[in-house]
């Protein structure tokens, strides 16, 4: 038996999820509709930033978006630890990119320049600093560091804590969690919208997709279209050791729980059942050079995962006008913009309606005209 | 002693220096293929004749003569002149038959024409009340010590579980002088009619006169509670007691020092699933055992499995087993060469198996816990935790690691993969094959970072990982 | 917990557990010997901090982790002892450095 919905989510991962949980905190009532154990999971797979640093290079709107995510990111971390106990472990206190070498010093200069001299970017604060100043903050840096940019809004978060909050929150405002509902068909009928599943059908007043790649083939059935180019990433994980890394990095992250994260490549593939192992050797020779101690660490795990990847790397955030009631919603940075996605996006379902002074760039209409050469929606 | 590899590729790789892999070494060296074994452990034999040629209990009654047969397979392989390298890891294999492999510290790719895998069995996981206190081992563990080492318990022990093994350990402790106090038979009372209908292969197999005498050689002179249906160990920090419940329900409890747990023993498949070699759940022996044609092949083309990786049969179908692969391997890449069907040996060696399997099938309350009851021991995840997973949406093994962290510490899921397989299979209503297990990766076993950065890298690569 | 058989004729040789000289016999393991010398060898996990001894001795379990030498977090079970060893009991997560 199916129950109707204000909303259904189609997509159970962290944007979705942030959606549902913002959705079941205004009182609505939400069915998320998911795949199960295994599927192409980006929120397994991430990197755990909050990350500010770069981002929006070519379209100054994302800029902004990501400022706002970073900044609202504590009311979400103090409300999911009110209502579930869970604490996400949010830590903004600034983060690196760190260069080796001068050459890649003088081309992130040249990017953190650009940043600058873009309308609205000057507030990130992001500067280059030389190999001395970073070894102040970060004393274990190897000789081979050349020094490195540093944006005080960067941080990281526990982000499958933050999964688990998320869905132990959206479980007490009563959404109803649907894993194992692929959905095959949408239509739009009367004044509902109704979602094909093996299971039977699943009616709502709204949809909203946040299906990650999966969004290019929902879209259309909902007057909508999501153009994403993903990509793959491979992540390398140690063993858990004591702390050493007061700040996160672009590439490096050492968890709450002490193991360290090294990142991040992205190819233009979409196996995640294979690993390309010199990426993992060009990674894990970085980390060592970025930090000598880490070379005598045990790689306990290492995986490849599928980035959501809208074609120019800025997300898409769009409202049917042929289906009114429909909503599509894409973006890489599903750890960064959950915040914003928990509070605002709900917010803008919830009324009916996508803001346009706060979305409005992100319409998926861009793309009607040719596709630029993307831009740095991901650091 | 330990070096790397001598060459980058090989004819045939095996895996695991146990029955199979020796005898799979021994008959691909022989025809003339260039064979490479790599073992984890210091010296050949496996877990079944570990320390083979090194033990310090020289008086060869003591371990059996099941155990010294051993020697001379491990003599054969050693002088067949395949290569065989000791102490090494091999922590990745994929379907390109591409195997990176761990030795002194430092790695290489090397690449096979066939592939064996023979990396056998390890203990089923036990997960009672109070199995991660200090003091609580594996019957494997103490036998392991026993053989390498000459090492016996002398302090106040308990034996705990059901199955051949179980046995086996007991008299062998009680040979060399060991203390054991208490033997807690679980095999369930059940099992006993179930198993009846498979009682004349049993009877007529190799098993049977000498697991008899086994079991009348503790008897005389250990005291055995049978039919035990609970089972938990207690203390602070370290192990003090073990409480259990006899047939008649009353609760009992023993001082103790040391708890030897053991049911059985499951297939070691982390390398065999991160290589994506398709496993399907076994009903009877309650584990995932790989999809294999006759002759061992597995859905990978090149990957053959043999041993008790391919599914539980003992050291006597692993040899066959091994031998039977090894041939297959001779045959791909030798088709003039002649081979003969094994076949019927294989058959004869696994004759009784099924009774065992019937007879030893671990109870429900040992395999499955609830409350606080540690599940994942690296992680330190209870029962609990799962069940509550489970509550908030977790389908499946995968989904619990991004709500629990199960299975992501060093032993990446090895002694709480079947367990979390079969709690939220239970959980669910559904099957444990519906249920599925964590998807593996390498490495299968931890490597430095160092080692990891010193392997092969390309331009290509560098471009994907340095960006600006 | 254990006792060594009577007739182990393996040539001794000595290693040192937190500075202290212990006993061990040549193909002894670095757990094998550490549970043969009597001394209190438990570990405290890096999660909990809970005490830990080995649980399978065959390189399954990661519960016999050790620092050998300096390195941290080896598998006591899986490396022969050699004279003059170092081994510190691991405590909690890899320390920096080691």
């Amino acid at each position: 038996m199916m129950r109707d919905y204000d909303v259904a989510i189609v997509g159970g991962g962290l944007l979705g999820s942030a959606i549902a949980w913002g959705l079941g905190r205004l009182g609505q009532r939400v069915a998320v509709l998911d795949e199960g154990d295994i599927a192409k999971r980006a929120s397994r797979a991430n990197f755990a930033l909050v990350w500010v640093q770069s981002k929006g290079l070519g379209m100054p709107a994302y800029t902004g978006w990501t400022v706002r995510g970073a900044k609202a990111w504590p009311k979400l971390a103090e409300e999911l630890k009110a209502q579930t106990g869970l604490d996400v472990v949010l830590q903004q206190n600034g983060g690196f990119h760190l260069c080796l070498g001068e050459a890649e010093y003088e081309q992130r200069s040249q990017l953190v320049a650009r940043m600058h001299n873009q309308v609205g970017a000057a507030d990130y604060h992001m500067e280059m600093l030389t190999a001395a100043a970073v070894k102040k903050m970060l004393p274990l840096i190897g000789p081979d560091v050349s020094g490195g940019s540093f944006c005080p809004f960067d941080g990281h978060v526990n982000s499958l804590r933050t999964f688990r909050a998320l869905h132990a929150g959206m479980k007490q405002f009563g959404v109803d969690y649907l894993p194992e509902r692929a959905v095959s068909a949408i239509a739009r009928e009367g004044n509902e919208f109704r979602l094909t599943t093996a299971q039977g059908e699943l009616r709502a007043a709204k949809v909203v997709l946040a299906a990650g790649n999966a969004n290019q083939t929902l879209a259309p059935m909902v007057g909508l279209s999501a153009p994403m180019g993903p990509t793959r990433g491979q992540i390398v994980v140690t063993e858990r050791t004591m702390p050493f890394l007061p700040h996160p990095l672009t590439t490096i992250r050492q968890t709450d729980e002490g193991t360290v994260m090294i990142g991040d490549s992205k190819e233009d593939e979409l196996d995640d059942r294979v690993q390309n192992h010199p990426i993992n050797a060009v990674m894990a020779d970085r980390a060592q050079r970025m930090f000598p101690h880490l070379a005598r660490l045990n790689v306990v795990r290492s995986w490849t995962g599928i980035r959501v990847m809208p074609k120019d790397g800025f997300p898409i955030y769009e409202q049917s006008e042929t289906h009114p009631g429909a909503f599509v919603a894409c973006c890489h940075s599903g750890v960064t913009l959950a915040a914003n996605h928990a509070f605002e996006i709900a917010r803008m379902v919830k009324d009916g309606a996508l803001a346009p002074e706060l979305v409005g760039a992100f319409t998926a209409k861009r793309f009607a005209d040719e596709i630029g050469a993307g831009g740095s929606g991901y650091y | 002693m330990s070096a790397a590899p001598k060459h980058e590729q090989y004819d045939v790789v095996v895996i695991g220096a146990g029955p199979a892999g020796l005898a799979a070494t021994t008959a691909t060296a022989r025809a003339g293929l260039s064979t490479l074994l790599l073992d984890e452990n210091a010296g050949p034999g496996g877990q079944v004749w570990r320390a083979i040629g090194a033990t310090p209990v020289k008086n060869e009654a003591l371990l059996g003569a099941d155990y010294w047969s051993g020697a001379e397979i491990a003599r054969a392989a050693r002088d067949s002149g395949a290569e065989i390298i000791h102490r090494a890891t091999v922590w990745s294999l994929d379907r390109n038959l591409e195997l990176g492999v761990s030795v002194g510290g430092g790695s290489a790719f090397i690449k096979a024409k066939r592939v064996i895998i023979a990396t056998g069995a390890q203990e089923r996981p036990f997960p009672i009340p109070g199995w991660t206190l200090p003091g609580v081992m594996t019957a494997g563990a103490a036998q392991t010590m026993l053989k390498s080492s000459g090492l016996v318990p002398d302090g106040p022990t308990v034996l705990a579980g059901q199955g051949p093994l179980l046995w086996l350990l007991a008299a062998q402790i009680l040979r060399l002088g060991g203390r054991i106090d208490r033997v807690l038979d679980t095999t369930p009372r059940a099992n006993y009619l179930a198993a009846l209908p498979h009682a004349f292969a049993f009877m007529t197999s190799l098993y049977f006169v000498k697991g008899l005498a086994m079991m009348r050689e503790v008897r005389a002179k250990v005291k055995v509670t049978t039919g035990v249906t609970e089972l938990a160990a207690a203390g602070t920090d370290r192990l003090e007691s073990v409480s259990y419940v006899t047939a008649g329900g009353r609760r009992e409890r023993l001082p103790v020092e040391l708890l030897l747990l053991h049911h059985g023993v499951v297939p070691n498949v982390n390398l065999a699933m991160a290589a994506g070699v398709e496993h399907r759940w076994n009903e009877l022996q309650l584990c995932w055992t790989p999809v294999l044609d006759a002759d061992g092949n597995s859905s990978i083309p090149g990957i053959t499995i043999a041993g008790d990786g391919a599914g539980i049969g003992g050291a006597q179908a692993a040899l066959w087993r091994g031998r039977i692969a090894a041939e297959r391997a001779i045959k791909a890449l030798r088709p003039t060469a002649k081979v003969s069907d094994l076949s019927p040996q294989l058959k004869r060696a696994e004759r009784g198996r099924t009774f065992l399997d019937v007879l030893f099938r671990p109870a429900k309350q040992f395999r499955i816990p609830d409350g606080d009851t540690i599940v994942c021991r690296c992680e330190e995840i209870t029962a609990k935790d799962v069940l509550d997973s489970v509550a908030i949406g977790a389908t499946g093994p995968n989904q619990l690691k991004a709500y629990r962290r199960t299975g992501m510490g060093p032993c990446q899921g090895r002694l709480c993969g079947l367990t979390v397989t079969e709690l939220m299979a239970e959980a669910r209503g559904k099957s444990p094959q519906e249920i599925g297990y964590y998807r593996l990766r390498a490495p299968v076993k931890p490597i430095m970072l160092s080692e990891l950065a010193s392997l092969p890298k390309s331009d290509e690569a560098t471009k994907a990982v340095v960006r600006g | 917990m254990f006792k060594r058989a009577e007739d182990d004729g393996r040539r001794a040789l000595t290693i040192h557990v937190e500075g202290q000289a212990i006993s061990a016999r040549e193909g002894d393991t670095v757990s094998a010997a550490l549970l043969a010398s009597g001394l209190d060898v438990r570990r405290d996990t890096a999660v909990s901090g809970a005490k830990r001894l080995p649980y399978c001795m065959m390189g399954v379990c990661f519960d016999c982790l050790v620092t050998i030498d300096g390195v941290g977090n080896r598998q006591g079970c899986l490396v022969p002892v050699a004279e003059g060893m170092q081994i510190e009991i691991q405590k909690g997560k890899r320390e920096i450095g080691k």
